[in-house]
């Protein structure tokens, strides 16, 4: 579809082709509200399911039986009726619920009677030295190269930091045929002993029994390595990996560093609506506040999925269904849907064995704030002794420090560098991020061109122009 | 007890901190009361341009004086605040819109005005190279320029409180009463008195001048902005246009700032703007037909600050017509970034002494509707 | 840096720096210079230090570059076309490309 082929309203905006907003489309094109749903990546998957459609990884081993659970997902959205927009990057919303969306160049301001938020999780980022460097990936970048292109890693690959998303991706990656030298687990030994009260719950939990086939997979064809210091060293690109073990210091040549220490929510978009966060002292991150139904501060927007806060994939179907029925409910007062409440039990089940991994693998501080040279700007190139020197003489919180240093100003808005910075000023001025606070962030939450901006129907003649 | 001070100076803006400053070099000790952090709203996120183009008549003496005090900058506060110095041009779209142009400087040099110079299309071109072929002339005044405005707020911030002004911040007034010869304004963290008591409370400023019995015709805007990604440097002065709405820089780390003054809407009350997309896209649409080489530049970033505008376009500075001791700097109307260093230096001369060489006289509270001086 | 599993389905021919290059229909631009082993996207403005693709999936805008003459695309959400022309991007990009 293209720009001008586009309602210039929408019963109900859905953010996102991932899991949340796959099943909150489905859900409510079924019970007859007009929804449009918004991705701008070429097909529909979000992270999680990437490439469901179009993937060349035909052999389904390699992926498993829990990526393609997605295709269920994708195709009960494209039969339901919503209007599925690929290629369309949504750059702002505000707390009116008008929707700013460019496809192919092209602009145009759409107003929603109802909005999800379905923009989902981004990986945590990982500041260690010489992250910049090309070489240096996420695991997740790994990960969706495989699922979107069936591109696997050639060369020395190294694997680094902790949390679920590692193992999944090694034994991804290992049934494609690729090698992996090592894996340098970076889990802290102390968590294990602050995990240990939520083990209960763990063991009772799908995680487990996953989990446990996973690292057997792994770990009998991997070497892994506890490390506590982890650089990259190289002078152009990726040439050797450095770091500290128990028993002293390593190096080991490499072409690859894949690093992944958890997600977070991607709260670009839901804050610059307006939409009110908090700090979740578990997972270490800002989410949003969302009620039972997942709505938020702003009336009429909701936010399901992980960028509500951080529950994995099965969850964000559940949040994305219950969001949309909690908008059926005001949209079509009476049209029949699932029953919220077997919803409600499912999630609560999903959330059994979450808070053991969230304690277990909270990423140690020192990953999380980075001290000398180490960038914790990537765009705008600010170290993270610029950050604490800034810090020192005064500067209080993020949005002060962004006039001083420019950290945060670049596009990526902040997504690399936010909880860095927020987490490197309440270390120097002995607060809390809840304190410090975070970026104010403003639209257009992706860049957009002049020539986007302007090509904008501006007045009511063209607007009607480009009515359907 | 109640805690005193020399003055009590209502808002952390530019004109509160310059304000606060000048107090503080003549050997007084104010105190300013802001509600957020010093610079948060419109001073700290203004499109920082040091201008003394295109102001109404009423406002050129202050800007004039003000223009001399940014010139030594660096001297006043410790820091220059960014400020660099190629001129302001402003640019005809017509030969009837240059025709207009030429008549406001031969006006102001009949006053006695001479920074504003008409330039014709080759002054324009070598001025501005990257300006589009249709414009046949402009204004320039040279020793304009621009300034980062929120380190700008800050530097004044910082260097009032190294001369023995106290700044603070996350508190509001609520309430100005007085008792004898002296002000008693009640705060969120407490009373506070003072014999003089300075108004730069921006965007809140109507409501103080409530307080003291003299409403005034302010509303509050949002003027939107937006900035641009880096781009290799093309232009050196900034650019405004009359007819539409533009104002234009390049920045030293080669982003553009675009401004001119469409408005979002502004919620006061919760530090929020809502801006207003289809009137950013009539400003990309002008750069798009005065500056080609923009047509691909990338926007990262919109938006808008909370502003005070009054109904003639000009701020209120003087002293109050109901309450002796009381004196008003607010009401800049999306043009007082310039203008703070040189009204902070003119206020605190008029606390300090009663009175002032500037000529301020057009600017009084009075023009609103005459009210007596209670005693 | 990456290799493919297995040739599959059409292909498509762009160039990239003016080399010709080829790539799966189907592809992103990020994926498929990656693949033709491409390991320098653009170099920074602030220091001019060569980057690659992060996080290939739109939030760390290291993989920008010049599609058919418009710059900073983020080359991981850009699929691949015939005849696509792409220029990696050295410091700040030139106004007007």
């Amino acid at each position: 579809m293209n720009a001008s082929e586009l309602a210039s309203s929408y019963e109900l905006v859905v953010i996102g082709g991932g899991p949340a907003g796959l099943a909150a489309a489905a859900l409510a094109a079924k019970a007859g509200v007009q929804t449009v749903l918004f991705d701008e990546n070429p097909g529909v998957g979000g992270q999680i399911y990437r490439g469901i459609t179009t993937t060349p990884v035909v052999n389904r081993a390699i992926l498993g039986d829990d990526y393609w659970a997605g295709a269920a997902l994708a195709a009960e959205a494209k039969a339901s009726g919503a209007a599925i927009v690929n290629g369309a990057t949504v750059w702002t919303l505000d707390p009116n619920r008008v929707v700013g969306v460019s496809i192919a160049g092209q602009a145009r301001m759409i107003q929603a009677k109802r909005v999800i938020v379905a923009t989902g999780s981004m990986e945590r980022p990982f500041p260690i030295p010489g992250w910049t460097l090309p070489g240096v990936m996420t695991a997740g970048a790994a990960q969706t190269a495989l699922k979107a292109q069936g591109l696997v890693p050639t060369g020395r690959t190294i694997m680094a930091g902790c949390g679920p998303l590692l193992w999944l991706l090694a034994a991804q990656l290992l049934r494609a045929g690729a090698k992996i030298e090592a894996i340098l687990d970076t889990t802290p030994r102390i968590n294990w002993l602050k995990a240990a009260r939520h083990v209960p719950d763990f063991l009772l939990s799908p995680y487990r029994s996953k989990g446990l086939a996973l690292l057997r997979e792994v770990k009998g064809r991997v070497p892994v390595i506890a490390a506590h210091r982890v650089e990259a060293h190289g002078k152009d690109k990726l040439a050797e990996v450095v770091f500290a073990t128990g028993a002293g210091e390593r190096r080991m040549k490499a072409d690859l560093l894949l690093l992944h220490q958890g997600v977070v929510p991607n709260v670009n978009l839901a804050m610059a609506a307006g939409v009110a966060h908090r700090w979740n002292s578990r997972q270490l991150c800002f989410e949003p506040v969302v009620d039972a139904d997942f709505s938020t501060s702003v009336r009429g927007i909701a936010v399901a999925g992980d960028g509500a806060g951080i529950a994995g994939g099965t969850a964000a179907a559940e949040r994305g269904r219950i969001a949309a029925i909690a908008a059926v409910e005001v949209l079509k007062r009476g049209a029949s849907v699932t029953n919220v409440q077997t919803l409600r039990q499912s999630l609560a089940r999903e959330g059994m064995g979450r808070a053991f991994l969230d304690t277990l693998y909270q990423p140690a501080p020192s990953f999380r704030r980075p001290v000398g040279d180490t960038v914790a700007c990537r765009c705008e190139e600010v170290t993270a002794r610029q950050v604490r020197d800034t810090a020192d003489l005064g500067c209080e919180g993020p949005n002060q420090m962004k006039a001083f240093l420019r950290c945060g100003m670049g596009p990526c808005q902040g997504r690399l560098c936010g909880l860095t910075v927020t987490e490197l000023i309440a270390e120097q001025r002995r607060s809390t991020p809840e304190e410090v606070g975070y970026y104010r962030l403003r639209p257009p939450v992706k860049p957009i061109t002049l020539a986007e901006l302007a090509s904008l129907p501006k007045t009511e003649a063209e607007r009607k122009a480009v009515e359907r | 007890m109640a805690r005193t001070a020399d003055v009590v100076v209502i808002g952390g803006g530019i004109h509160g901190c310059s304000t606060a400053l000048h107090l503080a070099l003549r050997g007084l000790k104010p105190v300013v009361i802001e509600k957020d952090y010093a610079g948060r709203h419109a001073s700290g996120v203004n499109a920082g341009g040091v201008r003394q183009l295109a102001r109404d008549h009423a406002e050129i003496p202050l800007s004039v004086s003000s223009m001399a005090l940014w010139e030594r900058i660096e001297d006043l506060v410790g820091d220059n605040c960014g400020f660099e110095s190629h001129g302001t041009v402003l640019v005809a779209e017509s030969e009837a819109e240059l025709a207009g142009f030429r008549a406001r400087v031969d006006d102001l040099r009949l006053k006695g005005f001479t920074h504003e110079e008409l330039i014709d299309q080759a002054e324009l071109r070598r001025l501005v190279p990257a300006v589009s072929e249709h414009c046949p002339g402009g204004v320039v005044s040279r020793r304009d320029g621009a300034a980062d405005p929120f380190r700008t707020t800050q530097a004044f911030r910082r260097r009032a409180i190294e001369r023995g002004a106290e700044v603070i911040e996350g508190v509001r007034v609520t309430g100005l009463s007085r008792v004898g010869d002296i002000w008693r304004v009640e705060t969120s963290g407490g009373p506070i008195e003072a014999p003089k008591v300075v108004n730069a409370a921006g965007a809140w400023a109507d409501r103080i001048a409530a307080m003291l019995g003299e409403p005034v015709p302010l509303t509050v805007i949002a003027p939107m902005l937006m900035v641009t990604s880096r781009l290799p440097a093309f232009i050196q002065p900034v650019v405004i246009l009359r007819g539409r709405k533009l104002s234009f820089k390049q920045l030293g780390n080669g982003t553009v700032v675009i401004g001119g003054g469409h408005l979002a809407t502004p919620y006061r009350d919760r530090n929020q703007t809502v801006l207003d997309w289809e009137k950013l896209a009539i400003s990309a649409a002008t750069v798009w037909e005065l500056f080609p080489v923009m047509r691909q530049a990338t926007i990262v970033r919109a938006w808008a600050g909370i502003e005070a505008s009054m109904a003639d376009g000009i701020p209120v500075v003087g002293p109050s017509a109901t309450s002796e001791g009381v004196f008003h700097q607010f009401g800049f109307s999306a043009h007082g970034f310039q203008l703070g260093p040189g009204t902070g230096a003119v206020m605190a001369e008029l606390v300090a002494t009663g009175k002032t060489n500037v000529p301020i006289a057009d600017l009084a509270i009075t023009r609103f509707g005459s009210t007596k001086l209670s005693s | 840096m990456f290799k493919r599993l297995a040739d599959a389905g059409e292909t498509v021919s762009l160039k990239v720096d003016g080399k010709d290059i080829r790539a799966r229909l189907g592809d992103t631009v990020a994926g498929a210079m990656l693949a033709a082993g491409v390991d320098r996207f653009r170099t920074t403005p602030v220091t001019e230090s060569p980057r690659a693709p992060y996080c290939l999936m739109g939030v760390c805008f290291d993989c920008l570059v010049t599609i058919d003459g418009v710059g900073s695309r983020q080359a991981c959400l850009v699929p691949v076309r015939e005849g696509m022309s792409v220029e990696t991007q050295l410091g700040k990009r030139e106004a007007g490309r």
